[in-house]
């Protein structure tokens, strides 16, 4: 069988989410090829072809493509699929977008957000917000799955496959871009960070939320989310929110601050490998999953916490 | 403008779902259930354009038990016109929801669909772009503003690192996201009239969709624990502990 993976990226750079979806398309197949559909994309497509384990790098390319409107993209996948048996896209904002168009165009179920590959027919994914693990055997002639990028080790590099342009499809005629606010951060990606340092409804303003949880990400070289609540209340922007509706991390050091836990904001970090919460409320549900807690005012934990990072050369 | 409203019925989003001892599912039996969160934003949403003079009907339509006709009395109290359930004592997947809703809309040819982008329970996120793929609409997932005109809709869309604004003509499904709205309470005058509006209820069987499901669920598990954590008395200590551990 063979797998097409398609590529995270923003036009100018490749994203590490598709390198951690290729591991989960070679644990199908050992045939594993990926499409990059964008604008301007080539030096994209060149560092796809760098991922280990790749056949074969598939280059289309259109003004909506470039812009990710899902049905450009599904116009441009669907004549691929007769040649691959599976086709595998990472559960961003932009997956989930147009990867469920192209399941219905196949007359297949979608396999969302998997965490684990069994066999090639079989998936373990998780469902209500996290609390149970279902395993599901698919029937379906082709597979189209979304990937929880987290839960895979990224692909290294080392590959030298070939890249080769296909044809783009037929656009997206009825859906028109008009424009895309993106911030502009110099901090790590939430997603792929190493750290994340979350603040919660704790923190009671915008200012607060800047004052608080940005100088302590820096310090540690943390990207910020943070909970729902603190997102609603306007604290934080909303692709900060980490949980069951907005992004999912498992990095090395998750610190929530001021967040309570609600089984929702759990659902979106409780896979990050060590997590401390800071919360003046000991009975807070965060310190449930907490490996290390502290029960105080994160009001005078932060500063305390920034001067003992400083004391230990931080 | 007609506005069509898919609603689900889901454990309430209050409610940490359990899974069953035998491995077979979660256990939903005398367990709250209420509106899918993302759906009573659709519902606000579509109650909202019709206060605008924007749209003129609200249809709100549910796939599921007959249960599910509190669901879309729920939807008739929050301000929608009339409902449809589309009665099953199956579970149908993503896919055959959408197909439902496609022929439900090919008797009733709305002009949008505003439905959530997703389900607390499945979590797929997969019904809104399927069904646009089914009737070759165009989509405008995970709204975060709705601005709709005659013959099109501009819509604000959260993405990741920030928002993008797409316009798409009608029909088109739009799929709410959390910050779309802030759903209404039903006041107890809107429920007693909402118990007077029309509810038609129609037998799945009877729309010629296959609901069998393409995906069989082997087991259902719980996911592994965390071990037990620590308390730490100062924020020294913390930095001693993370040290140990590595993650600094």
């Amino acid at each position: 069988m063979a797998v097409l993976v398609i590529a995270d990226h923003d036009n100018a750079s490749l994203k590490d989410n598709t390198n951690k979806t290729v591991t989960a398309a070679l644990a199908l197949s050992g045939d594993v090829d990926v499409l990059v559909a964008g604008q301007g994309a080539k030096g994209v497509a060149d560092a796809a072809a760098k991922i280990a384990g790749v056949r074969k790098v598939l280059l289309a390319e259109s003004d909506a493509l470039g812009q990710g409107l899902a049905e450009a993209v599904t116009a441009a996948v669907l004549p691929l699929m007769g040649g691959y048996d599976a086709v595998l896209t990472p559960a961003t904002s932009q997956g989930k977008n147009f990867s469920p168009r192209i399941a219905a165009k196949l007359d297949v179920s979608q396999i969302s957000e998997i965490v684990e590959v069994v066999d090639a027919n079989t998936f373990v994914r998780p469902i209500y917000a996290g609390n149970a693990l279902e395993t599901v055997q698919s029937s379906d002639p082709k597979k189209v799955i979304t990937v929880r990028a987290t839960a895979f080790k990224a692909a290294g590099e080392g590959g030298s496959a070939a890249v080769e342009s296909v044809g783009a499809g037929d656009g997206a005629p009825k859906t028109k871009f008009v424009d895309q606010q993106l911030v502009k951060s110099a901090r790590p990606e939430l997603t792929a960070a190493k750290i994340v340092v979350s603040g919660g409804r704790a923190m009671g303003s915008a200012e607060e939320f800047q004052r608080v949880i940005e100088p302590l990400a820096d310090k540690l070289g943390a990207a910020v989310g943070a909970s729902r609540a603190a997102v609603d209340a306007g604290y934080a922007p909303n692709d900060y929110q980490v949980g069951q509706t907005g992004k999912v991390v498992a990095p090395e050091l998750y610190v929530a601050i001021g967040i309570s836990g609600a089984i929702q904001h759990l659902a979106g970090m409780k896979d990050s490998k060590v997590i401390v919460a800071i919360n003046k409320d000991g009975d807070a549900p965060i310190f449930q999953v907490a490996d290390f807690g502290l029960v105080a005012d994160y009001k005078s934990a932060v500063p305390e916490l920034m001067d003992a990072l400083t004391a230990a050369g931080k | 403008m007609k506005v069509l409203v898919p609603v689900k019925r889901v454990i309430d989003y209050n409610v940490k779902a359990r899974v069953k001892p035998d491995q077979s599912g979660v256990d939903l039996a005398n367990v709250k259930m209420s509106m899918n969160p993302f759906c009573e934003i659709a519902v606000e949403e579509a109650v909202r354009q019709k206060e605008k003079g924007v749209a003129t009907e609200v249809v709100a339509v549910s796939i599921g038990p007959a249960q599910a006709q509190e669901t879309l009395r729920t939807a008739l109290a929050m301000g929608a016109d009339r409902a449809i359930l589309i009665q099953t004592d199956q579970d149908p997947e993503p896919l055959a929801v959408a197909k439902l809703l496609k022929a439900i809309i090919a008797e009733e040819s709305p002009d949008v669909v505003i439905m959530g982008k997703q389900a607390i329970d499945g979590d797929n996120n997969a019904t809104g772009q399927m069904l646009a793929a089914l009737l070759d609409w165009p989509q405008a997932t995970f709204a975060n503003a709705i601005e709709l005109a005659a013959g099109s809709a501009k819509v604000a869309r959260e993405v990741d690192g920030g928002i993008q604004t797409v316009e798409v003509a009608l029909p088109a499904i739009i799929t709410a996201d959390l910050r779309l709205n802030e759903p209404r309470y039903a006041s107890l005058p809107n429920i007693m009239k909402a118990k007077k509006k029309p509810l038609d209820t129609k037998e799945a069987a009877t729309l010629g969709v296959d609901l069998a499901p393409r995906l069989k669920v082997v087991k259902v598990t719980e996911p592994p624990k965390r071990g037990g954590g620590i308390k730490v008395e100062t924020a020294a200590d913390l930095v001693t502990n993370l040290k140990t551990a590595g993650v600094l």
